[in-house]
């Protein structure tokens, strides 16, 4: 079998007219990626190049830089939606529903990983089958019950809804980095006296923040973009997160496109930051259910 | 693994246990007995199948089921898209990170706000008709939300726009992860751009294919609420509603909880099947492994 390249070296004119063809395959590539690229940021840019256009600019020329910057936008966009009141509900079920979901889920992936009982390996599957189990098919009998118990619009209601969820994602994922740390390491903390619940706390905990730094970010990410639930457990004003708030401030706005970008970019910005600071958590984690599936 | 007493690590998983019982498997279980009655309140009489009569004779289910099966041809178009650009990003060429990052900013987006600014982007009036007018493609400047022709298949590249970056880092994460060796050896032996991907790099992503269309199978029938309440709400008409839609709209606007519960048992049931194609598919494998 001759290789391409022993032909290329055998004729003296055909290497450099192959090199030239890899070179422009290289272009191309490049070209295509440029694009996708393009494609990708475009909505972005023009989300954020128009939250700073006075709306006389925008009508003038909606594809231009923004020139002078205006930040009128803003202020406007503050006073006439309840950001504030948005942004604390939401900060305050992210963090209720993440805390919740992460601490059930270190107990339950423990016991998984490092002990043996009857019925781990179903609790493990069932796991894996919730997590795509969609929250619609739920909706209607979780709304009923929940009216019974009062937990409609309330925090508690909606936290413990949004921790179910991620919850079967969470086990996974944890019990999967428990099995992983070196059985030595669990063994040196049983000479020392430690109990269960010792080992968990004060050797597989801290052995495993990477994995606990992913699943939060995670969690926190789908949790504090979740539109139904929000929507439909917590009605009230008062209660309203913050993807709620963005579609009402919508709708109140609908006719002014600057105003209207300024708010999505206000509601943008906290998932944004986190993802310029945390990339690597964001791929991991999102990964993480699949490479090893 | 830990010597316990029989009954801790039961101990350990009960907080979890609960709470899934609570948030799945009981409303699973009322979901179904729900589809089977009269609802008023929380509970009614036993009706039989009258709930699923009504929602086959109803001609809305029929177009939000109509939708929803069209919105799984985003599928194929989002494997293509992802298997390409993740295998040029593997080659390692210049600024392979810095491509990757961007082409993942959109997935990091929350859904409300993708749709609300696209609907933007795509009004009658909006940047991308005014693109097109300016390129002297005005037969091409069409109501693209605004008729019911168009409609769905704009919410359909919309959520392609932004789902496509998780199937990206998902095939390059996978494709990282494999050995060099084969990939080094088939370059040596002079195999093409195309046989390399055909004969080594397919091959490997095999299993991460097989998951990705079942997810992303399920993401379409769904998991797609969010774009569709903020882009259309199911409009113009009934043009883009979906099965979500229709089962939020039956259920919390239109007060008729049964007939809402027997479209989610049918959405249930779709899922179950893609979940078990998946298990499927994986037994399969383990199989195969456990033979070579």
């Amino acid at each position: 079998m001759t290789s391409h390249d022993a032909v290329a070296a055998a004729s003296p004119s055909a290497r450099p007219r192959r090199r030239q063809r890899v070179r422009l395959a290289a272009f191309m590539r490049h070209v295509l990626l440029v694009v996708a690229c393009g494609l990708a940021l475009y909505p972005i840019f023009f989300m954020v190049t128009t939250a700073f256009k006075t709306r006389a600019d925008y009508l003038a020329n909606p594809y231009s830089l923004p020139w002078p910057i205006s930040f009128g936008n803003f202020s406007q966009a503050v006073d006439g939606g309840a950001f504030g009141t948005w942004f604390k509900n939401s900060v305050i079920l992210t963090l209720g529903s993440v805390i919740l979901s992460t601490a059930f889920a270190a107990l339950a992936a423990f016991a998984v990983a490092r002990m043996r009982w009857r019925g781990r390996h179903v609790f493990l599957s069932v796991n894996v089958a919730l997590m795509v189990v969609p929250p619609v098919v739920m909706l209607i009998p979780l709304f009923i019950f929940f009216t019974d118990l009062h937990l409609v619009s309330t925090y508690q209601g909606v936290i413990l809804i949004y921790a179910g969820l991620t919850l079967p994602f969470s086990v996974y994922l944890l019990t999967n980095f428990f099995r992983s740390i070196p059985h030595e390491l669990v063994e040196s903390a049983l000479v020392d006296g430690s109990g269960n619940l010792g080992i968990l706390l004060r050797i597989v905990l801290p052995l495993s923040v990477p994995a606990l730094v992913t699943l939060v970010v995670v969690n926190a990410l789908w949790v504090w973009n979740e539109l139904l639930i929000a929507l439909v457990f917590l009605p009230e004003d008062r209660l309203k997160t913050l993807m709620v708030g963005v579609t009402v401030f919508q709708n109140r706005y609908n006719l002014d496109v600057p105003v209207t970008m300024a708010g999505m970019l206000l509601a943008s910005l906290p998932m944004i930051l986190l993802y310029l600071f945390g990339q690597r958590f964001f791929i991991r984690g999102l990964t993480a259910g699949a490479v090893k599936g | 693994m830990l010597r316990t007493r029989p009954w801790v690590p039961y101990l350990y998983v009960a907080p979890a246990i609960a709470l899934l019982a609570l948030i799945f498997a009981y409303p699973i279980v009322k979901v179904i007995d729900f589809s089977t009655r009269l609802i008023r309140g929380s509970t009614g009489p036993r009706v039989g199948t009258l709930n699923y009569r009504l929602v086959f004779e109803d001609p809305t289910f029929r177009d939000a089921a109509k939708h929803s099966a069209l919105l799984l041809l985003a599928v194929p178009v989002l494997l293509f898209i992802s298997v390409v650009v993740s295998v040029l990003l593997y080659e390692r060429m210049r600024g392979w990170k810095l491509y990757r990052s961007i082409l993942f900013i959109p997935y990091i987006l929350a859904v409300p706000i993708v749709g609300i600014v696209a609907s933007y982007l795509f009004s009658l009036n909006g940047v991308v008709n005014s693109i097109l007018r300016g390129m002297g493609l005005d037969g091409l400047a069409l109501d693209w939300l605004g008729s019911e022709r168009l409609a769905l298949w704009t919410v359909m590249a919309v959520i392609i726009w932004r789902e496509v970056g998780f199937g990206i880092i998902l095939f390059l994460a996978r494709l990282l992860s494999m050995s060099e060796e084969p990939l080094e050896a088939a370059r040596i032996d002079g195999a093409s751009w195309w046989n390399r991907l055909r004969y080594v790099i397919l091959p490997e992503l095999r299993g991460t294919i097989e998951f990705y269309v079942v997810v992303a199978s399920i993401t379409m029938l769904a998991w797609v609420f969010a774009y569709v309440y903020t882009l259309t709400s199911g409009g113009p008409g009934t043009s883009t509603t979906i099965l979500e839609l229709y089962i939020y709209n039956q259920g919390l606007r239109n007060s008729l909880p049964g007939m809402a519960s027997a479209v989610a048992v049918l959405l249930l049931g779709a899922t179950t099947i893609l979940i078990g194609i998946r298990f499927w598919f994986n037994s399969r494998r383990s199989d195969e492994e456990v033979t070579a």
